[in-house]
């Protein structure tokens, strides 16, 4: 008797529920593919509709998610629940916690050694820098998404403030990369303090649209300013980074000359590449040192409880807005590296698909983990050019690998938080127990 | 009463639309002593507190507090961080409202913000890991270890907040607010949900607060803990106060009992008349 009734709170097992439920997904199927596959219209030759049925095609699609259905309930069935650390045997994650820990510093080594490994595939060195760029442009987001809890859809805004400035300045009065580069994060701090200020009261899906919306604005600003910014033409022939003053060309007194070795276009790339890795571990670096500090602490509180963060005595404006301020300011540096490694930039480079983009990495990642965030953009990155002979698949491809990494670990490839300080043992925190944030 | 006053709320009046939550409250705490606000559900006692610690903005009536050193200040007129911040009021909430995904010692080490923000020399310094903040930040996490003994956490303290069990939250609240370094202590029900031992702890936490030299203001339903521990009284019902004095006055005052048992005065004499 006790056993039966400690049964009952779990699903129905056996053969007829699982037909039952696999019955009633093929005809859901049915339902939907009767018209988009059952029935295939085109103009025919005088321009007049025509439509043939295709039920053989339909029949089979219905027939595999009958199938599929029965074998995902028996996958089920089969595991037990699927949560985020279940389906993991212990032995894999001590195993796993191993790795973990040597992952970062061996990540890191080999990034060092990428421009060496690979010196004469350009393709790679090109990639790497772009996978760089995400992973900075990630972790300057991580500040406001993961550790503040603000969710920004416009970080793209400040990735443009950045590159305009740059490419502004440098073109118009002929400064240099590093005068400029500070520049670039100052002005982008500064239009993310603007922006903070008239969001500071919105929280959650009104945070999101409002700052969706000064992502578009930033755009359209740049379209339409013809005079300043040249409008959907963009600025080109930006100046290329030099290496403190000295040039990556062929000239004389180029870097090449200078050193007395043979010039080859490669020089500049790997240059690119190692400032791209420095930009991108100044900002790793700062962010870890700003979550040992208070005003890093305050972020994550902001984020688990507003409310209480006022009781204790926390101004959460200025909190917010150094958050703004600081994510915004990375994305300022993340622009200008843009601009200079294009030598051209225009707005259709700042589209929301950017935005879009760095928030899917920073989510992906595991909102607030700096290494979750780095193996996300190189998985995002990296996988869409690994999918890129699939063609029109890719992107089939890419939306069933995110499903199931949500499926399978709902808050990010990394989703514990580390504490920021501690007595005797500093222990992972769990993700169930950490807060999203609402805005 | 008139001696050492800390906190003196005058003709407090809330008004949300045309419902009065409360009206023309006045009650003082003393310095040093617990002053406990009771009163049936729906009183109004919460509201009064959220008028003290700033969440709502009052419709009409004046809260001072004075500080050790003569310094007044206006409650009503400061808003949210403020009141905490410069007000030195701290408080905690009906329903725990700790940060459950950062540790216990975490939660120390946010509430003592301010002072770690001007030691980071608004983080400029900290960034740059100048010994001044390092000092700061070692005498803060002694404050905290300090406030984890005394609340008997010690050994939980790199555990997540929300791991920890529901008495241990409520005691980490309060440590949480002591570490504010309040003038003023504002709890609200720290006795909801914890058994009749949580209960004496809490008392003789709250004691040896009070007897540290900070004053309390306690919200609480548990009649043996306010009893036990309360300097002075004030009872609400329906937004207005209908009693106060020591302990032992407010008990038997027919009043208090009305209010509790929602009879009339008047059968509540002859209740208590009956049982004596």
């Amino acid at each position: 008797m006790t056993a039966h009734s400690t049964n009952t709170a779990k699903p129905a097992t056996g053969i007829p529920a699982l037909l039952k439920s696999a019955f009633v997904n093929a005809l859901i199927a049915l339902v939907l593919f009767s018209l988009m596959i059952g029935i295939r219209t085109e103009a025919g030759s005088d321009g007049q509709l025509t439509y043939w049925t295709r039920f053989g095609e339909l029949a089979s699609l219905v027939a595999a998610v009958f199938g599929g259905s029965i074998v995902i309930d028996l996958l089920r069935q089969w595991i037990g629940p699927t949560g985020t650390e279940k389906l993991i045997p212990p032995a894999v994650q001590t195993g796993m916690s191993f790795v973990g820990r040597y992952l970062a510093p061996a990540l890191l080594i080999f990034t060092l050694l990428v421009p060496v490994i690979f010196y004469d595939q350009r393709y790679i060195l090109d990639l790497a820098i772009l996978v760089l760029t995400y992973v900075m442009l990630g972790w300057g987001l991580n500040v406001v998404v993961g550790l503040a809890g603000l969710l920004d859809l416009g970080y793209v805004a400040f990735y443009a403030v950045g590159a305009y400035s740059y490419a502004l300045l440098a073109t118009n009065f002929g400064w240099s990369f590093w005068v400029c580069l500070p520049l670039a994060g100052i002005l982008a701090a500064f239009w993310g303090v603007l922006l903070g200020f008239p969001v500071l009261r919105l929280r959650g899906d009104y945070l999101a649209i409002v700052t969706l919306a000064f992502g578009e604005i930033i755009r359209l600003v740049i379209i339409n300013w013809q005079e300043l910014t040249g409008g959907p033409n963009g600025v080109s022939s930006i100046p290329r980074p030099s290496f403190f003053g000295i040039p990556l060309d062929n000239s004389d007194n180029g870097l090449a000359a200078k050193l007395g070795i043979e010039y080859s276009p490669t020089h500049r790339i790997v240059f690119l590449f190692y400032l791209i890795l420095a930009l991108a571990l100044l900002t790793n670096w700062v962010t870890i040192r700003l979550r040992r500090l208070p005003i890093g602490r305050a972020w994550e509180a902001l984020r688990e409880d507003e409310v209480a963060c006022r009781a204790l005595g926390i101004n959460t404006t200025t909190t917010k807005l150094t958050a703004f301020a600081t994510g915004a300011m990375f994305g300022g540096f993340a622009g200008a590296f843009f601009a200079t490694r294009q030598g051209f930039i225009s707005p259709e480079s700042f589209t929301f698909q950017e935005s879009a983009l760095v928030l899917a990495i920073v989510v992906l990642g595991g909102m607030g983990s700096q290494l979750g965030v780095a193996l996300a953009a190189l998985s995002m990155i990296g996988g869409f050019e690994l999918f890129r002979s699939l063609e029109t698949y890719r992107m089939l491809v890419f939306g069933m690998a995110m499903v199931l990494i949500m499926i399978w670990r709902p808050r990010g490839l990394i989703g514990h938080r580390a504490p920021t300080v501690y007595l005797t043992k500093a222990q992972a925190i769990s993700s169930d127990l950490v807060k999203e944030g609402h805005g | 009463m008139s001696g050492d006053t800390i906190l003196s709320v005058d003709r407090l009046t809330m008004r949300f639309g045309g419902i009065v939550a409360v009206q023309d409250m006045s009650l003082a705490a003393e310095r040093k002593k617990i002053t406990a606000l009771i009163g049936p559900n729906g009183a109004g006692k919460t509201t009064v507190f959220n008028c003290i610690t700033g969440f709502y903005k009052p419709s009409g009536g004046t809260i001072r507090l004075t500080h050790d050193g003569g310094r007044v200040i206006a409650l009503e007129r400061l808003n949210d961080f403020r009141i905490a911040k410069q007000a030195k009021v701290a408080r905690t909430f009906q329903n725990i409202r700790l940060f459950p995904g950062m540790t216990a010692l975490e939660n120390l080490m946010v509430a003592q913000h301010n002072a770690l923000m001007r030691a980071s020399g608004f983080t400029f310094l900290g960034l740059v890991g100048a010994p001044v903040y390092r000092d700061a930040e070692k005498h803060a996490i002694g404050l905290a270890t300090d406030w984890l003994k005394r609340i008997n956490l010690l050994d939980r303290a790199d555990d997540a907040a929300g791991n920890l069990a529901y008495g241990d939250q409520r005691r980490l609240e309060i440590a949480r607010a002591m570490c504010t370094e309040p003038a003023l202590l504002c709890l609200d029900e720290p006795a909801a949900g914890l058994n009749a031992r949580e209960s004496a702890a809490l008392s003789e936490l709250l004691l040896s607060i009070r007897n540290d030299g900070t004053s309390i203001l306690l919200i609480e339903h548990d009649m043996s803990v306010v009893m036990e521990i309360s300097d002075h009284i004030v009872v609400m019902d329906h937004g207005v106060k209908i009693a106060e004095g020591s302990p032992r006055e407010v008990r038997d005052d027919p009043k208090v009992i009305a209010a509790y048992l929602g009879t009339d005065e008047d059968e509540a004499v002859a209740v208590m008349e009956s049982g004596s």
